[in-house]
């Protein structure tokens, strides 16, 4: 038996919330772990994944599978688990990780646990915790199926880097044409920007901001700090930012070590975006703002005097 | 064109959250039930392709019968039909199979629903009705446009977005900015009361998973507020304290 992790790279390596899955699938001590990867890959990059543990990746690399197209995607990973004989498949939680495990799921008929947060409790059965209510809340569940597919939430779950770049095998795929009604037909992506959902260090920026144009002091000190910008709702609604910068509730939900929040009052459907940050600073002029209440760091005060001190104070611990 | 939009009956986003029953059950006291936000957006441009496209919606919910009420604001909303299946949701291959049951009876050529429902977050629905049907799925999808049999749609990604094209029909997970909620007027309501409501028995589904028990996350301890002065401060404790940076 063994288990299978779908991986992802972005810019040439690995992504991290994927080498937190290998590293996951290491740890659950069921067999070889072995890492798929699909689409373009610098074998170089994908023998990483042997650091967090994997012992193999498998490599389907047919020109057709260049763009992330789900049903081909969801089939080349369903063959890959039946080939190897998977009994679990372990995947990071992400736009293109749950729409093809769903599908998995169908093909393998496998239970399927998102949002999972720990290791399972193999005592009695086969337990997963998962995040539920938008991070307000866990449930345990026990998955009834032979077949197992758990994606995991990001920065939850401990990386192994102790392992060793292990052999990347190509994995010739069955090319099912029917998968390819779905026609991807442009592409449009920030180049050289951290992801947000992927982000260690996130800042983020609401209605307090005043205006796109005041964006640059934010950027600053996302800089300084190697992180990734953020905002609230209004902020995307207003086009102030790009759409996939929206944290919360309604758009993407954070994991990361730091968050900083400028200028938002921390209405519950943003906390709900960002409650599973280790830690959360907040900088607000009013000292009744919501968003204290849910912060561990509070500077009451003007965002415009007190972030530009902030990057600096930053960049001089960095010096 | 037929229209499915299926919605999730779940808190109001302010909701607190609780268990009773030694947290085996959600504790619904006090609790505000709503369509679910990205069910929300789903059906909005549903309403607005009715409009455009000369569709016909129906919406469908898998749940007990205190979701009606819920159906009900979808018809206000302009859904011309709801069926409820009726049984509680178990988990999403319990959901997924019964949407599909319904899909297979009604041919539609729109599957719309959210890209995740906000209270087990799941975001796989759309994806194994679809595998169940044979049909596409996208998700989460941002626009949405019909031209003809074509669908024209712009998918999220981290970092950005991708054109998607497909044929009909489909299923597709949606969220922001696809339409804007829609708030049902009082021509709306009146009407919603007597649009057909049709409920059917769930068909059988194997056990997938089995709720053991739920847990509230760790209290949070107090904030510690730094002076606006002394920004220096901040830093230290990040890096000493929180070992953040
Ligand atoms: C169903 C539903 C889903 C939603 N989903 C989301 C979601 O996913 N994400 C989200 O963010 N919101 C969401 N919202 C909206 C949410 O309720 C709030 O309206 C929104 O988060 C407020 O954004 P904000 O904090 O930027 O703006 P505001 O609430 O206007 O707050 C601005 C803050 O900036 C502070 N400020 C002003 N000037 C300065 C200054 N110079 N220096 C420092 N501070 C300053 C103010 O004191 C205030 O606290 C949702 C709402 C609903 C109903």
């Amino acid at each position: 038996m063994s288990v299978l992790v779908f991986i992802e790279s972005s810019e040439g390596e690995i992504r991290k919330s994927s080498l937190e899955a290998v590293s996951y699938a290491a740890a659950l001590d069921r067999g070889e772990v072995i890492a798929l990867a699909i689409g373009e890959a610098e074998e170089s990059a994908l023998a990483k994944a042997g650091i967090s543990g994997a012992s193999r990746v498998l490599h389907a690399k047919d020109e057709q599978l260049k763009e992330d197209n789900i049903m081909a995607y969801a089939s080349v990973v369903a063959e890959a688990m039946e080939k190897e004989n998977a009994e679990i498949l372990v995947l990071a939680k992400s736009s293109l990780g749950d729409a093809v495990a769903s599908r998995v799921a169908i093909k393998s008929n496998a239970a399927l646990a998102s949002n999972v947060v720990e290791l399972p409790d193999f005592s009695a059965g086969f337990k997963v915790k998962r995040g539920i209510y938008t991070g307000k809340a866990f449930v345990n569940v026990d998955l009834k199926a032979e077949k197992k597919i758990l994606a995991i939430k990001k920065n939850a779950v401990p990386l192994k880097e102790d392992g060793a770049p292990c052999a990347v095998d190509a994995f010739a795929s069955t090319v099912n044409e029917a998968d390819f009604a779905l026609k991807i037909t442009g592409v449009e992506k920030a180049e050289g920007e951290i992801l947000l959902p992927e982000a260690e260090i996130v800042v983020s920026g609401g209605r307090g901001m005043k205006g796109p144009e005041n964006w640059h002091i934010l950027e600053d000190l996302a800089k300084s700090l190697g992180a990734a910008t953020g905002c609230s709702k209004p902020v995307s609604d207003m086009e102030w930012r790009p759409h996939h910068e929206h944290v919360g509730q309604t758009g993407i939900k954070v994991s990361p070590n730091l968050y900083i929040a400028v200028g938002i009052s921390g209405a519950i459907q943003h906390l709900a975006g960002v409650n599973s940050s280790k830690c959360l600073v907040v900088i607000n002029k009013d000292p009744e703002a919501p968003f204290f209440k849910a912060a561990d760091y509070g500077i009451v005060g003007d965002a415009f005097e007190i972030v530009p001190k902030l990057t600096a104070a930053i960049k001089a611990l960095n010096a | 064109m037929k229209i499915l939009v299926c919605i999730s009956h779940v808190p109001d986003t302010t909701s607190k959250i609780a268990f009773t029953d030694n947290n085996t059950k959600f504790d619904t006291s006090g609790v505000q039930f709503v369509i679910g936000p990205y069910d929300d957006y789903a059906l909005a441009r549903a309403v607005e392709l009715k409009a455009s496209h000369g569709a016909s919606v129906t919406v469908l919910n898998v749940g007990e019968a205190s979701t009606e009420p819920t159906i009900r604001k979808a018809l206000a909303i302009g859904a011309d039909e709801a069926i409820r299946v009726n049984a509680f949701p178990s988990d999403s291959h319990f959901v997924a199979s019964q949407i599909a049951e319904v899909a297979k009876q009604g041919s539609y050529d729109l599957i719309l629903m959210g890209r995740e429902s906000i209270d087990f977050n799941g975001g796989m629905v759309h994806g194994m009705v679809a595998e169940m049907l044979g049909m596409p799925s996208v998700s989460p999808v941002m626009r949405l446009d019909i031209e003809g049999d074509l669908a024209k749609m712009s998918r999220e990604i981290e970092g950005g977005h991708e054109e998607v094209e497909v044929k009909l029909p489909f299923v597709a997970g949606c969220q922001e900015p696809i339409a804007e909620w829609k708030i049902p007027n009082m021509r709306g309501i009146m009407s919603a009361r007597t649009k057909p409501l049709n409920v059917l028995e769930p068909v059988e589904v194997g056990e997938f998973s089995v709720v053991e028990n739920y847990e509230l996350p760790p209290a949070k301890g107090e904030v510690r507020m730094v002076d606006a002065d002394n920004v220096e401060e901040l830093v230290r404790l990040l890096k000493e304290e929180a070992k953040v940076l």
